[in-house]
């Protein structure tokens, strides 16, 4: 089924909505979990006999624990005001992937069981029974949603279809009918400590190939340090900084950061994942067992505040549930937000440089070292629409520009109705980075693509700075459908990384080059 | 007492209840069932201000359909805005209060003609969910007759005031007795066909506020990406059933 051939979207210079093409999508549905999957995190092994009895039931489980879901549920008056805010629809035509056609997938079952007008008049209210038919579309339909809450921007009663898929998915890995990308993942979070199940020890190895990149290129000996007892911070990140591109290229910005901020850090390999599945398969339980990896971590550490690295829904955990699931955090330094963001941590130490001379600043740059580069930035969307930085409303938008700004001399942003709160998803985020859904992470990135091939037309932008591992990896694999480069999607810390001149760092004109050469 | 009296005062008695109660018991609902996560669509405020500017914004203007789409909101603001005008009018048949009496003759010279608006709202929001594919898909038959419903009230009730004009004075008279409980005295209704239409429709609409998508009306105070403050990383949020996850 995933290998269905399929073409990559055109992209059209001013946005379109497009008409609905029934269907257009049904034959997609992520590979399915096995038990082996599925047991590790309390689930059953496959999908149980009397699983439509049971789905029912966990609905009205969760619907007196999920005011959301209750409320979101009841209150849609299908206006129509999110039908084309979707990525997913806009990039596909599959009317199912309307936001609130989405919903009604789960809603039309919730009028059937649970109201008076489903209960004796379920065609007139569009209400139908839980057949496997449905489960299908269940399925395959709440695994075309990455959970990016554009829909709840729109819509009048704030109804976020991330909710309602989440819940979805809940019932579903409940009956045994789990995904296995996600669930495999989670799976090696308990077993190994992180989502690409890298043990400690190659974490080590790993670590030490950065200090010993970072001291050829600069000769400054810049630590990136693991399980350090009676550090100061505690850097949790996503696994695929440890690694992948251009991911790790922004963890050795945060260590030079650190180094130069005299700050004693240090990664944990017990929490070496700030990434949660848990939160994309709506599992509160999961979604703690895994965050208390982190609460663990700092107080075995016995450090005083946690930062945590690049990631969009990792931070929307961090920011919004960590207090929840694994607080309180009374044993930790008050003084600082907990968890603080690293693009917060980078912010702080530009204001206080503001107005000190060059010499003076605990962070010093160059940003011409980044002038072979016009830059925009992709407001990834659980940062944008899930999650706050800094002391007011919409730092999560100035912060991270603001730190570009400070290293770049070239940055545009991409147009209005595509940024900030109404930015568009990667189209890989809320579990659907996996291969399996290809066709749809093509087809999702469509609007982001259009925006950003305008920007390329008109500014000449040559890089897309991102904060989010998922986006990262998601860029990097579609760019080249849309004919772009892989490379031109960079880590915000990269860019740091880039202009910043470390202390004792000669700067003569051979780093000059190697940052140039970096970059291209 | 006429038939059709007797008729519309037990409708009325029932319809009221079944509104009162049904609207109290979800609400109640709404009201015990936990949020156990912040989830407040961001950017949002970071105090309980703004939350209530936020939500004000939000009821008074239809704030996030104005960003979405136009053509929607016009018709929608204009509908429910209008509806609004037209029910305060409607006071006049419930209350003795001479200040209310008086600002509703201070305003109906204007507020009269809104039965227009709202009939123009509903009939701009019937066309786009007829006219436009991704709406048409997403409608249920329950989704058109509401609005014919609606259409049907102000229809009627445009009529006996801009047509056939009805004996408000009986009318009136007919609901502060059905108030009162006073059924010695109580007059009949009058019985031209607009009015015995608008009533029974309005009847109808207060019997199925509480189990139709009526609800969103006491939804949206409720949802939690609109009324929730900003300020999870100050201060911690736990319900009861996640607090006994921690035991």
């Amino acid at each position: 089924m995933a290998k269905a051939e399929f073409e990559t979207p055109t992209l059209s210079e001013y946005p379109e909505v497009p008409p609905i093409e029934i269907g257009a999508m049904k034959h997609l549905s992520p590979f399915v979990a096995k038990d082996i999957h599925q047991e590790p995190l309390g689930f059953p092994a496959e999908l149980k006999d009397n699983w439509q009895e049971e789905a029912i039931e966990h609905m009205g489980e969760l619907l007196g624990k999920y005011r959301s879901l209750q409320v979101f549920l009841d209150s849609c008056v299908k206006c129509g005001a999110c039908t084309d805010k979707c990525h997913y629809y806009l990039g596909t035509q599959d009317p199912k992937n309307m936001p609130v056609a989405r919903q009604d997938l789960l809603r039309k079952v919730y009028r059937r069981y649970f109201t008076f007008a489903g209960k004796y008049f379920p065609k007139l209210v569009g209400a139908t029974d839980l057949t496997k038919e449905v489960l299908d579309d269940w399925y395959s339909y709440f695994h075309q949603c990455s959970q990016c809450r554009r829909c709840s921007v729109f819509c009048p009663y704030g109804i976020d279809t991330a909710e309602i898929s989440m819940a979805a998915r809940e019932i579903m890995d409940r009956i045994g009918l789990g995904q296995k990308y996600c669930n495999e993942i989670i799976g090696k979070v308990f077993k190994i400590g992180n989502n690409l199940g890298l043990p400690g020890p190659a974490l080590e190895d790993t670590l030490e190939g950065l200090e010993e990149d970072v001291f050829d290129e600069t000769g400054v000996e810049v630590k990136y340090p693991i399980d350090v007892k009676g550090a100061d911070v505690l850097l949790v990140t996503p696994s695929a900084d440890f690694f992948a591109e251009p991911h790790v290229d922004g963890l050795i910005g945060y260590g030079k950061v650190f180094h130069e901020a005299g700050v004693n850090w240090t990664l944990s390999s017990k929490a070496s994942e700030a990434a949660n599945f848990g939160m994309f398969i709506g599992s509160y339980e999961n979604m703690r067992k895994i965050s208390m990896r982190i609460r663990e971590a700092a107080l075995e550490l016995g450090v005083n505040r946690i930062v945590f690295g690049e990631c969009g829904h990792a931070w929307r955990v961090a920011y919004s549930f960590l207090n929840t699931l694994a607080g309180p955090w009374d044993f930790l330094d008050q003084r600082y937000p907990i968890p603080q963001h690293i693009c917060e941590f980078t912010y702080d130490l530009i204001q206080e440089d503001k107005d000190k001379p060059y010499e003076q600043k605990t962070l010093k740059f160059n940003k011409s070292l980044n002038d072979d580069m016009t830059v925009t930035f992709h407001d990834s969307c659980n940062v944008a629409r899930a999650t706050r930085m800094g002391n007011m409303p919409g730092g999560q938008f100035v912060i991270p520009r603001e730190v570009i700004k400070a290293v770049c001399n070239n940055y545009v942003d991409m147009e209005n109705g595509t940024t900030h709160e109404k930015t568009f998803c990667c189209g890989g985020g809320g579990g659907l980075l996996t291969d399996d859904l290809m066709e749809l992470r093509v087809k999702g990135a469509k609007p982001r693509m259009e925006a950003l091939s305008n920007v390329i037309e008109e500014y000449g932008v040559t890089n897309m700075a991102a904060i989010c591992a998922i986006c990262k990896a998601q860029f990097t694999k579609i760019l080249p459908y849309y004919g772009l480069g892989m490379d031109m999607i960079v880590s915000v810390h990269q860019l740091v990384s880039n202009a910043i001149i470390l202390t004792g760092q000669q700067a003569d004109e051979d780093e000059e080059e190697t940052a140039e050469d970096d970059a291209a | 007492m006429s038939f059709l009296t007797i008729a519309f005062a037990a409708l009325f008695y029932a319809a009221t209840i079944l509104l009162v109660v049904g609207l109290a018991r979800r609400i109640h609902m709404f009201w015990k069932t936990p949020a156990p996560l912040k989830i407040p669509t961001t950017p949002a405020p970071t105090t309980q201000g703004g939350v209530v500017m936020r939500m004000f914004r939000e009821v008074v203007f239809f704030e996030s359909l104005f960003k979405s789409t136009k053509w929607t909101w016009l018709f929608g603001w204009l509908f429910h805005m209008a509806l609004f005008a037209v029910l305060f009018r409607h006071l006049r048949y419930f209350t003795e209060s001479e200040i209310i009496m008086a600002a509703v003759t201070f305003v109906s010279p204007l507020f009269v003609y809104l039965a227009f608006a709202m009939i123009i709202g509903l009939l701009g929001l019937l066309a786009r969910r007829m006219l436009v594919d991704r709406v048409r898909y997403i409608s249920a038959p329950s989704d058109y007759l509401m609005l014919l419903l609606l259409l049907g009230i102000g229809i009627s009730g445009a009529m006996t005031t801009f047509v056939a004009h009805t004996d408000v004075v009986a009318v009136k008279s007919f609901f502060r007795h059905l108030m009162m409980f006073n059924f010695d005295t109580m007059p009949n209704l009058p019985t031209d066909p607009f009015m015995v239409v608008h009533l029974l429709l309005v009847g109808l609409l207060m019997i199925i506020f509480p189990i139709s998508k009526l609800l969103h009306a006491p939804g949206v105070f409720f949802s939690p990406t609109r009324n929730q403050i900003d300020n999870p990383r100050e201060q911690r949020h736990l319900s009861d059933w996640a607090r006994k996850l921690e035991e």
